[in-house]
């Protein structure tokens, strides 16, 4: 583990308010060891109040699974004024010009669009690699991109430090495929060779063996009570999940991270190997992060999620897996 | 070429007859199933095809059976036969047999697949290479779009005899044909930025002004062209301004035709002898066809990626003529709809929009997000039946447009 995912992992302080969440089953504990592991029963589907979605409001720095013995999670201290509904939710799109390949700009645009409907306002900034990153955004998204513009992006990163010092003050990091490997301890190279990422989330990638391309469907982790995932894949990388992190979900069709589980999850940073874009096919985890940065979140109006219901539920059923519950 | 030892003339022939027989049971143009059993009786075939005469091939993400098109055109006017794969086969098999069906033309214009350039100059041997630009397209298919440059500035560096014709607007692109012996630099034009802010030399963030695009740290910076697409004129690379006037609509196709004339002009053909030649055609492979259907006036535009819909935007009729969209995602469309959020349809704001195509749900959500309103269809004829004016546009994807062109009938 590098010194920054140590350093989070250690620090336990006491201003945290602690936030106990529906008792989890026996397979919380096996989600650590990344093995196989299944969520039992439905999920609810942003029911808020009702479920762990409700339980996160009560903290404005995210989630602090307790799930028996394994160690406490990415406890953030908090340092940064929590941005609610009186201020605009900035978000902010790291290094376009590098990392935006598979239609990322669309995962900018589904989390624009669901604040706005809840009245949310929100300011977007594109930011090119040969700029500094603000510190001061609610939402980051790393996007998907080719070998040499990821290992430039990390290298840059890493000598800005703006990315690393957000997500260590609390800010919500969404990272996609290329960006997801690279705000781990290390990626594959061009030609496999490992190189240093930002050591933001405990995950280690490498290049693997065969190439993880069609459609995938997932069951997220019960703690987060977001819906079964669909997406698409399109990635030739192997990724471990270190003790600091957990799978986001349960592989039910495709790869992901090529252990059974896909994407990983810690605190307010979530990563994943999803295309479609992300966030266009999983309204709900799009609705995850928003209600990392300003609590509960109000539903839609059944009209204004009719069109992404019908691509979930025809996508879902084009690969043979039904929708679970919504 | 009639020298052609008799194994392959035998080829040949079994090629042809299959390829005639496809095309009448009418299933395709015949050119790839063709192909593809010529090479089986004789694997050489395509060298031995190609031998002999004057190669030119032509790649790219968009453009290529345009511009294939327009060089043929152009070439036509040495007053000798031009081989080519008009209909858009543009991998081994469909090259073969294009070759085949003319077996006594000294020029061959071929429409190369972009993964497959270095392997077709290898085999073919050609006087000239084209190079028009490169962007994302089929993800989950295609190679990545730096690796593919690498592989052909690689390939160009070892075909010392080649002319190379190249869009210099395009970093991609003057990076790939910098390794070139010779070079042809096309002022051609980019519009599609997001697949080249990035420096291919060093990586560093390329910078853009009215003189072109240039890298801050590494010097590579773009190249002083000789053929210059200037509005709707072309500058020829003895300085002479000449308007187009060409019967394709649009940028994009300014642009081929440009490249098309410098290709010519290569070969002796002056811009005055090819351009009349350039301007006759009015449609290729059914793209800007446009057919009376039910009292409309009907035209068919194929985008198959996001450079390519931002191109097919510029072609539209003004609104309020509407507009149909088809999306597939087949195998050669690509199996990932993700692309689609790289388009930018507020464009379409204003006009009334029919979507239709196997994935016209994932279409519903992305024009939703971009506040443009829409009406699902079942295909063609339901968005004619709907329409209140004479006219209609149609953009659609690699299947999706086939598959309303042969409902409409393959008009050409």
């Amino acid at each position: 583990m590098t010194d920054r995912v140590g350093r989070h992992a250690a620090a336990a302080p006491d201003h945290i308010e602690t936030v106990i969440l529906p008792a989890q089953d026996g397979n919380g504990l096996a989600a650590h060891e990344g093995g196989d592991w299944r969520p039992q029963g439905r999920h609810a589907s942003g029911q808020p109040g009702a479920t762990a979605a409700g339980a996160l409001a009560r903290t404005a720095d995210g989630p602090v699974p307790s799930h028996g013995g394994g160690p406490a999670v990415d406890v953030r201290p908090q340092q940064r004024p929590a941005s609610g509904r009186d201020s605009a939710l900035r978000l902010i799109w790291v290094y376009p010009d590098l990392l935006s390949t598979y239609g990322d700009r669309g995962n900018l645009l589904v989390l624009t669009r669901r604040a706005a409907l809840r009245g949310i306002k929100v300011e977007a900034v594109e930011l090119s690699s040969d700029q500094a990153v603000p510190t001061q955004g609610d939402i980051y998204l790393l996007g998907g991109g080719e070998d040499l513009p990821q290992i430039l992006a990390a290298r840059r990163l890493h000598a800005d430090g703006g990315l690393s010092a957000a997500a260590a003050h609390g800010a919500v990091l969404f990272a996609v495929c290329a960006g997801y490997q690279l705000i781990g301890a290390k990626f594959g190279g061009v030609d496999g060779e490992p190189i240093e990422g930002l050591g933001i989330l405990d995950i280690s990638s490498g290049r693997g063996e065969r190439r993880g391309v069609g459609e995938l469907v997932a069951d997220t982790d019960p703690a987060l009570s977001v819906p079964r995932l669909t997406g698409f894949e399109n990635h030739q990388g192997v990724t471990r999940i270190g003790p600091g992190a957990r799978p986001l979900a349960a592989v039910s069709l495709g790869v992901g991270n090529g252990d059974g589980t896909e994407g990983a999850y810690a605190g307010k940073v979530l990563g994943t190997y999803l295309h479609g874009p992300a966030l266009a096919r999983n309204p709900g985890l799009a609705d995850l992060l928003l209600s990392w940065v300003v609590g509960r979140l109000q539903p839609l109006d059944p009209q204004d999620e009719e069109w992404a219901g019908q691509l979930r539920a025809e996508r879902l059923s084009a690969v043979g897996s039904p929708v679970a519950g919504a | 070429m009639s020298k052609l030892p008799l194994r392959a003339r035998i080829a040949t022939s079994i090629g042809g007859a299959a390829g005639r027989m496809s095309r009448i049971a009418g299933r395709g143009d015949g050119s790839v199933i063709g192909g593809v059993l010529s090479l089986r009786v004789e694997p050489e075939l395509l060298r031995l095809l190609a031998a002999g005469r004057q190669v030119v091939l032509v790649t790219g993400t968009n453009g290529k059976t345009t511009t294939t098109r327009l060089i043929t055109a152009g070439l036509g006017a040495l007053g000798q036969d031009v081989a080519s794969n008009a209909f858009g086969a543009n991998m081994e098999a469909g090259i073969a047999s294009a070759l085949g069906r003319s077996p006594n033309a000294p020029y061959a214009v071929l429409e190369t697949d972009e993964r497959y350039l270095p392997a077709m100059i290898e085999t073919t041997r050609p006087k000239v290479v084209v190079l028009l630009n490169l962007s994302r397209d089929q993800m989950d298919r295609a190679a990545e779009i730096w690796l593919t440059a690498r592989r052909w500035r690689q390939a160009l560096a070892a075909a010392t005899d080649c002319m190379v014709v190249a869009n210099a607007d395009d970093p991609l692109i003057a990076w790939a044909a910098s390794s070139a012996a010779q070079v042809t630099w096309v002022a051609a034009g980019q519009r599609w930025h997001e697949d080249s802010w990035c420096c291919p030399e060093c990586g560093a963030h390329l910078r853009r002004d009215d003189l072109g695009w240039r890298c801050g740290e590494c010097g590579f910076d773009r190249p002083a062209t000789r053929w210059v697409l200037s509005g709707d004129s072309v500058i020829d690379a003895s300085g002479e301004v000449h308007e187009l006037q060409l019967a394709l609509p649009g940028r994009a196709n300014r642009s081929n035709a440009v490249v098309a004339l410098a290709v010519a002009g290569y070969f002796g053909a002056s811009v005055e002898q090819s351009l009349p030649r350039l301007r006759e055609v009015r449609s290729v492979a059914g793209r800007y066809t446009q057919v009376q259907r039910q009292g409309r006036l009907v035209r068919l535009l194929l985008a198959k990626n996001p450079a390519g819909w931002l191109e097919a935007f510029d072609v539209l009729a003004p609104s309020p003529v509407p507009v149909l969209l088809g999306v597939n995602a087949r195998g050669p469309d690509g199996k990932d709809t993700s692309w689609l959020w790289d388009v930018d349809y507020r464009v379409l704001r204003g006009r009334p929009v029919y979507i239709s195509g196997e994935r016209r749900i994932d279409l519903a959500v992305r024009l939703e997000a971009d506040e443009v309103p829409f009406e699902l269809v079942e295909g063609i004829d339901d968005a004619i039946g709907r329409v209140s004016g004479s006219e209609l546009d149609v953009i659609a994807n690699y299947t999706a447009f086939q598959h309303i062109r042969a409902i409409l009938g393959r008009a050409q």
